[in-house]
């Protein structure tokens, strides 16, 4: 078997129902994709197989022999961070930091596919992803930032976005 | 360990048929979001797994006013179709998960251990779905309804139905997009004026239902689990049924 990540091929060795998720942090210490309730449920695994975004958890590495997979890594670097990378660091998206991975691959997919700054469309596409500090005002406002094509001071942090209610909660 | 299992990837239907053969000890794998997580937790040892990813059953194909979907076709891409089957894909999970699943593996799921699972037999029941499948006696055709009963035996290769007149779907709504779906009606007018409607969420699987909100509840059996008590689904499935009722006579 053979996947490439990140624009470069390795052999997996591992045993062909291992997860993606496994095959990534532990075969080819790839760690940006988190193992969170590796059941499908939290969103942290996610990644871009052949530009479609995965559960990693859920995806025995056999099934997408040859695929080629984006995690976070492939998105840029800490030295030249994608637009997407930027917009999560200047509008505070992270802080813990475990879910932002998935998020991130999750949004990219997303914006790649044309998607706007519209708050419930971005909503819909992150709905998979479970934010354990409940930071989603600040994600969604990074996402939409992205989509509008802001361009980001990364040396200040955007104002709070405020107490908005996004959640559905009345 | 699982190390020991036989990993089979056939990369035709007939392949995945005679792999399958009459299916005992065989873990079937499509999408993998019911199987994976029970492998990972060590809850499932397979001793022979058939991965279905390349065996070419997905799709969705019309033939004059005949749909017919491939087991092996993502959930997603069922999301465009007209009620009821399509607002019922787009109310599966999230936009991931639906990716990853399977129409083959969401029907052919047993119930979960804490919730009802299965979305999609509803709205198949409604359109009179007919199922092709592989096992023990070759290939069968016959309708959804008896194919559910043995579904757990068999290799779902395709489902197909007549585009329906008019569909309509409702379902109760949950904040978090994990979560199964509690309760959902399926209703579906055929050109031929026949209506049909069905329940998930239910005990096992989807059933049939009369259409009569009075009766419905006690036309199918109900079960308390982690989502929701049979009682609470008993008071709602009748409101269910009439939003269907009404959506169906809004559109005649």
């Amino acid at each position: 078997m053979n996947l490439t990540v990140n624009g470069v091929t390795h052999e997996i060795e591992s045993w062909p129902l291992t997860t993606l998720l496994d095959v990534l942090r532990e075969e080819l210490e790839i760690t940006s994709p988190k193992a969170g309730c590796e059941q499908g449920g939290c969103g942290a695994c996610t990644v871009l197989v052949d530009g479609t975004p995965q559960r990693a958890c859920l995806t025995a590495v056999a099934a997408i022999d040859g695929a080629s997979i984006t995690t976070a890594e492939g998105l840029g670097t800490p030295d030249d961070l994608s637009p997407l990378q930027q917009a999560f660091t200047h509008h505070y998206a992270a802080q813990c930091g475990f879910c932002t991975s998935g998020m991130m691959m999750a949004a990219h997919a997303y914006l790649d596919g044309g998607g706007t700054d519209d708050r419930h469309a971005i909503q819909e596409a992150l709905a998979g992803h479970v934010c354990r500090c409940t930071g989603y005002v600040k994600i969604i406002a990074a996402v939409a930032a992205a989509a509008r094509g802001d361009s980001f001071d990364l040396t200040t942090t955007a104002p709070s976005a405020g107490m908005v209610n996004v959640g559905g909660v009345k | 360990m699982t190390q020991a299992t036989e990993v089979l990837i056939p990369t035709s239907a007939a392949e995945a048929a005679t792999a399958f053969g009459d299916g005992s000890g065989v873990t079937v794998i499509a999408g993998g979001t019911i199987v994976v997580p029970e492998i990972t937790y060590g809850r499932l040892k397979p001793g022979k797994a058939l991965l279905l990813a390349r065996a070419g059953l997905s799709g969705v194909t019309r033939q004059g006013t005949t749909v017919t979907i491939g087991a092996g076709t993502p959930v997603q891409e069922l999301v465009d179709l007209s009620a009821p089957l399509g607002p019922c894909a787009a109310n599966v999970a999230d936009l991931e998960i639906r990716s990853q699943g399977t129409l083959g593996g969401n029907v052919c799921a047993g119930p979960g251990p804490d919730a009802p699972r299965g979305d999609l037999q509803g709205p198949l029941l409604a359109l009179g779905a007919i199922a092709r499948s592989a096992g023990a006696d070759g290939e069968r055709t016959e309708p959804l309804d008896d194919f559910l009963e043995d579904r757990g035996n068999r290799l779902l290769l395709d489902v197909s139905f007549e585009e329906p007149a008019a569909g309509a779907f409702a379902a109760i709504d949950y904040p978090h997009t994990h979560e199964y779906t509690v309760l959902a009606v399926s209703g579906a007018r055929a050109a031929d004026g026949t209506l049909r409607f069905a329940a998930t969420g239910l005990a096992d699987h989807a059933r049939l239902l009369s259409g009569d909100p009075a009766a419905a509840a006690g036309e199918v059996r109900l079960e308390d689990d982690a989502l929701a008590s049979s009682w609470y689904r008993a008071k709602v499935l009748p409101v269910l049924v009439r939003r269907v009722l009404t959506e169906l006579e809004e559109s005649a």
